[in-house]
């Protein structure tokens, strides 16, 4: 909401500086956005006469003008404008000024001829190209004659002003006038509201002999006053007019539409003018439109109704679409002589939707749909022709129909003192609230000494329970004066063992070197394919697919976070990041409702991402391990990952800890690599963090240390190439008695001395006793024992080291 | 005679002794004086061919020869393994101006700092960390929290929907409406979480982003206790000597409702370009909790009161970190994530 604090003057005295008035405008609750200078910014231009025209001696496009721009001597002015002629008075910037866009004008020659200055469009003094006057949007600005050379245009025009946007939330739509901010202006200032002129002085004849109204749904239409205006004379509307809807961010188009424009920007309340030769049969009828009705509005464009559309008819066809917009016959033209007004008032719910089916938003139906009181039609209309009648464009004709089935009360509301103070932690008394309510122009009566039960007027919509005076109350006493203390309860919060685990699960791995990053939680359909999901793995396809995405590739939840990283991996490729070491715990989305309302499942999923020289598949597993024995998790084990066509179909592996599957980790498939223009080899993992978390336990109980020391044993085993190592380890342990203390894998070797086929596996055996120092005797039992069931269980025979 | 020999003797390996540069040569000299076959020994072994009065003597002379030049050795030796000790020292010496070695660590994502420093303030103060679901229901998301009926936000140039009932929620209030539902006053709970919105990215636009809000209900719990809390939050947040404002505004789901700026942590209030040269910094929303909020979830309104906040994540992070382009966060470059420490 534009507004002029030149134009606000005339509700209410708000005599401080404007930033004083912004300041404490936005304290009491009306918020600002911006606040713009006119009249400034520019310098030396003044009110000049062209007084004689001359072509160009060699331009075409040029004129010579000269000028009486009050210096005693004529000015020559070379232009190129095509709208000015002999006679005419403009605004002229002399040479040393300049212009609002920060242009210095100086003393300069065209084609010969000197020029001592520059004619100004409105643009240059700081007008945007929508609120200037058609005339004059692409030419020179054509000012009054009545305007005295070489005055500075900022006097001449009283330019000077300073226009407020205020940010106007939902619940206030009354504030969309010069009304409505100035009865919040003089509550913040304590100055009274001054209401302007609704009589007109000479009414002539009887507005039932120019024009009947009917309203068929009145549901829909609660209100529709209607008032004539005869003997129009078409023409400009007078510069104070035309300034303030400029500053309002309005187009000056002719009296008549501007001061419809004026009434709607000072009451809030949408007026529209019909030609009365327009409307057939002198009468208009209120009623929804037919379903697959056509209607041409008067932007030109035909547009399909339907039975839900409220339309205004004459009594044979429709003349507008109630609300939004009227027809293209119906407006007001140069030759108008008589119009018929209306001020009426729509159902908001019905505008919106009407708006909505017919993508069609207008000023008026922006208005209409935040909700308007319909008792402000008649003043608005009454406004209006007090309005024509002084600015003599036409005569006003008695009377008003005014169709109004119920009138709309305010709600009074209880508010109890003692409950404001509570909440508010204040200590003001009822009498203080009262004038606080009342500068709002709010009837309050007590109950009893406590209840006030308040009246607001009926502009204020939002005004329905006792917490809203609560607000009312808080705001003018000011936000900023009431006391600040902390909420009495003492009380403990802890983490909760997830968001504990979460943040351990993060700094391990920042620990290791791996950076966090955070992916959208929706992606692409095909993203699954692009990591080489395959068409029968369902689980991985059973997307939560938004109705509205913004696009293709943000239409699923994902399933996974695999696809997101690698995507977050190859912009780094990219980029050059040649080693990017990452990891995400983030929401995966299954399309399995966990309940009537449809809600998918939700897990949290732990994804790395390895790329780079230090990269490999034991790097990886490396990583994991620490993660689970960090987390306490038990009994995991690796088992070779060869379903997934994701995965190298040789190095991938899934995690299991007991019967659980944590997930699965291994290196991309170099297909997979390639379709992310990755050219070095990628690892990933993928473990469900929900599960992991789950299965944590970070109990400690101390170990008493070791008081005997351990003895030693490498064993080198030829074992044929398929054993795995982890099989091996598993036979060593369970055959170690009590004396085994670890079996730890140190090499693995294939190649010269060993056969094809067969590797050699290394194994360090550490012995040891709680209660003695081990000889050779107590080991040499055990050990023969496990290197007998490594024979029979892999055929491993010894090899020399 | 063995006197004169001894003499010889101790004057030769004085001499050789001088001359030894290394502790392998000193090593050599006193095998060669007084290893097993070694000159000394050697004179020692001849001395059982005298008297007793000669051997007396010879044996006292000889002792202390052996003595000297056992003296003589060992000097030696430490002087010269002292030497070989600083020459291998010097050779030793670093460019320690070479970077270090020791693996880099890893950084975490500057939205979950800056969540985490969040969560910090508000849990020091009392209020524990409850998590929801992402795609909610259209219930909990706006009717609850006493969203009109035909409020914009709930449009779908606004909202992703999944269902007709269920979407992804807007903000994450409906956690404090699920608590609401689920547990008595008194409650003190922040909510932090991912939310959506249909924004079309660009430098100030995400349709992913985080957000913290927060919920308080009680009995007596009064605005001047919102005003308290989030003010030392900020004070935490941003530093002791931030001021807040409270400025009114509007929202469904509290009544009275404000918009709290906070003096410029980057210039102090006296306006720079972070603060657009007001001062100021809007960082939430806030207000006391609306009754028809607290109604949904089943609680006496006369008896129980309470305040609800939110905080954009990425807002705050963008103005702490001075980043002008949302889309930064959600990119994970690694150059930039690498400069959150």
């Amino acid at each position: 909401m534009l507004v002029s604090v030149n134009w606000l003057k005339d509700y209410v005295n708000t005599a401080v500086p404007v930033q004083e008035f912004c300041d404490r405008m936005i304290l009491s609750g009306s918020n600002i956005e911006t606040v713009q200078p006119y009249g400034t910014g520019f310098e030396k231009i003044v009110v000049a006469k062209i007084t004689k025209i001359e072509k160009h001696p060699d331009a075409d496009k040029l004129l010579v003008c000269q000028v009486d721009a009050g210096q005693g001597a004529p000015v020559q002015i070379v232009t190129s404008a095509k709208n000015v002629f002999e006679g005419a008075t403009v605004p002229v910037v002399l040479s040393g000024g300049k212009i609002a866009d920060g242009t210095e004008i100086g003393d300069t020659q065209f084609r010969g001829v000197d020029s001592y200055g520059m004619f100004c469009s409105a643009q240059e003094m700081g007008y945007e190209d929508k609120v200037i006057e058609q005339s004059v949007a692409n030419g020179i600005w054509i000012l009054p004659d009545e305007l005295k050379a070489g005055t500075p245009i900022q006097e001449a025009l009283g330019l000077e002003d300073s226009v407020v946007d205020f940010e106007i939330t939902p619940n206030r739509p009354d504030c969309l006038s010069m009304l409505g901010m100035a009865r919040e202006a003089s509550a913040v200032f304590g100055t009274p509201l001054k209401y302007p002129e609704t009589k007109a002085k000479n009414e002539q004849g009887d507005v039932k002999d120019f024009i009947d109204v009917e309203v068929k749904r009145t549901d829909l239409c609660p209100r529709y006053t209607a008032r004539v205006i005869k003997d129009v004379k078409i023409g400009p509307s007078p510069w104070w007019m035309q300034k303030r809807l400029m500053h309002a961010g309005m187009r000056p188009i002719n009296n008549m539409v501007d001061i419809t424009n004026f009434v709607m920007l000072e009451y809030g309340q949408p007026l529209h003018a019909f030609d009365i030769r327009e409307i057939e049969g002198g009468k208009i009828v209120v009623d929804t439109a037919k379903n697959d009705d056509v209607f041409t509005t008067l932007d030109g464009t035909e547009r399909k109704l339907n039975d839900t559309i409220l339309m205004i008819n004459d009594a044979k066809k429709p003349i507008g679409i109630a609300g939004i917009m009227g027809g293209l016959d119906s407006e007001i033209k140069e030759d108008t002589e008589t119009v018929v007004l209306e001020a009426a008032n729509f159902n908001k719910d019905n505008i919106r939707f009407s708006s909505k089916a017919l993508v069609l938003r207008t000023e008026a139906s922006g208005r209409y749909e935040k909700g308007i009181d319909a008792n402000l039609c008649e003043e608005a209309a009454d406004r209006v022709c007090a309005l024509v009648e002084q600015l003599g464009c036409g005569t006003v004709v008695g009377g008003s129909i005014d169709i109004y089935a119920e009138k709309q009360e305010a709600k009074a509301v209880k508010a109890r003192v003692s409950r404001i103070n509570m909440i508010l932690d204040t200590d003001l008394s009822g009498e203080e609230m009262k004038k606080m309510l009342e500068s709002l122009e709010m009837h309050v009566e007590f109950e009893d000494e406590d209840t006030m039960v308040v009246t607001p007027p009926t502009v204020r919509q939002d005004l329905l329970i006792e917490e809203d005076y609560v607000e009312e109350i808080a705001r003018l006493y000011g936000y900023n004066v009431l006391p600040e203390t902390l909420p009495g309860n003492a009380n403990v919060a802890r983490k909760t063992p997830i968001q504990t685990l979460r943040e351990k699960a993060r700094d391990i791995l920042t620990a290791m070197g791996l950076d966090e990053v955070l992916t959208y939680s929706f992606v692409s359909p095909k993203s699954v394919d692009k990591v080489g999901i395959t068409e029968t793995d369902l689980a991985r396809r059973n997307f939560v697919k938004l109705i509205n995405p913004l696009g293709e590739e943000n239409s699923v939840m994902r399933t996974m976070v695999t696809p997101s990283m690698m995507e977050v991996l190859a912009t780094n490729n990219a980029k050059g990041n040649a080693d990017a070491r990452l990891f995400e715990i983030g929401r995966v989305f299954n399309n399995s409702p966990i309940n009537c309302d449809g809600q998918p499942v939700e897990a949290e999923v732990l994804c790395i991402g390895l790329l780079g020289s230090d990269a490999d598949f034991f790097v990886l597993k490396g990583m994991i391990e620490e993660l689970l024995y960090l987390f306490g998790v038990e009994d995991v084990e690796f088992r070779q990952e060869t379903q997934m066509p994701m995965y190298h179909p040789g190095r991938a592996a899934d995690v299991f800890a007991g019967d659980y599957m944590l997930g699965t980790f291994g290196e991309m498939h170099p297909d997979v690599s390639e379709r992310y223009g990755i050219e070095g080899r990628v690892y990933t993992c993928e473990l469900v963090f929900s599960t992991i978390a789950g299965l944590s336990n970070t109990d400690i109980l101390y170990k008493p240390l070791p008081k005997y020391p351990s003895t030693v044993r490498d064993i080198a085993l030829i074992v044929d190439d398929e054993v795995h190592a982890g099989d091996i380890r598993d036979t060593i342990l369970e055959n170690g008695g009590d004396i085994l203390e670890d079996a730890e894998l140190f090499d693995v070797y294939r190649g010269k001395q060993i056969e094809d086929g067969k590797k050699s596996v290394a194994f360090t055996l550490t012995y040891r006793s709680a209660d003695k120092t081990l000889t050779d005797e107590d080991v040499a039992g055990v050990h023969g024992q496990i290197l007998e069931a490594l024979k029979k269980e892999f055929d491993a025979n010894l090899r020399e080291m | 005679m063995i006197t004169d020999q001894l003499k010889a003797i101790l004057e030769e390996t004085r001499n050789q002794i001088k001359e030894a540069t290394s502790p392998e040569r000193a090593e050599e000299l006193r095998v060669k004086l007084l290893g097993k076959k070694g000159q000394l020994t050697e004179i020692l072994r001849s001395m059982k061919d005298l008297t007793p009065e000669e051997r007396k003597e010879a044996g006292k002379a000889a002792n202390e020869t052996k003595a000297n030049i056992e003296t003589l050795i060992k000097d030696k030796m430490n002087e010269l393994k002292d030497a070989q000790k600083k020459l291998r020292l010097h050779a030793e010496r670093l460019d320690v101006t070479e970077p270090g070695k020791w693996p880099k660590i890893g950084f975490k994502h500057p939205l979950t700092q800056i969540i985490d420093e969040m969560t910090d303030i508000f849990m020091s103060m009392g209020f524990e960390q409850v998590e929801g679901p992402e795609v909610e229901t259209v219930f909990m998301n706006f009717d609850a929290l006493n969203a009109d009926k035909f409020h914009p936000s709930r449009d779908m140039t606004d909202t992703f929907y999944i269902t007709d009932k269920t979407l992804l929620r807007t903000q994450t209030s409906p956690v404090q409406a699920r608590t609401l539902l689920t547990k008595e006053p008194p409650m003190k709970i922040i909510s932090p979480g991912r939310v959506y919105r249909c924004d079309t990215p660009d430098a100030t636009h995400s349709p992913v982003f985080h957000q913290v809000e927060g919920l308080v209900v009680g009995e007596g719990v009064t605005m001047a206790d919102l005003k308290g809390t989030l003010a030392e939050f900020a004070k935490q947040m941003f530093g002791q000597d931030t001021k807040t404002k409270f400025r009114p505004h509007h929202f469904p789901f509290t009544e009275p409702s404000a918009e709290v700026d906070v003096s410029c942590f980057k210039c102090g209030g006296k306006g720079c370009k972070v603060c657009k040269g007001s001062g100021w910094i809007e960082i939430l929303g806030c207000g006391m909790v609306h009754p028809n909020v607290l109604k949904v979830g089943g609680i006496d309104t006369e008896k129980y009161t309470g305040f609800a906040f939110g905080i954009g994540v990425e807002r705050i992070a963008m103005l702490k970190y001075e980043v002008d382009d949302i889309r930064l966060f959600y990119e994970n470059d690694e150059r930039f994530l690498k400069q959150f420490k």
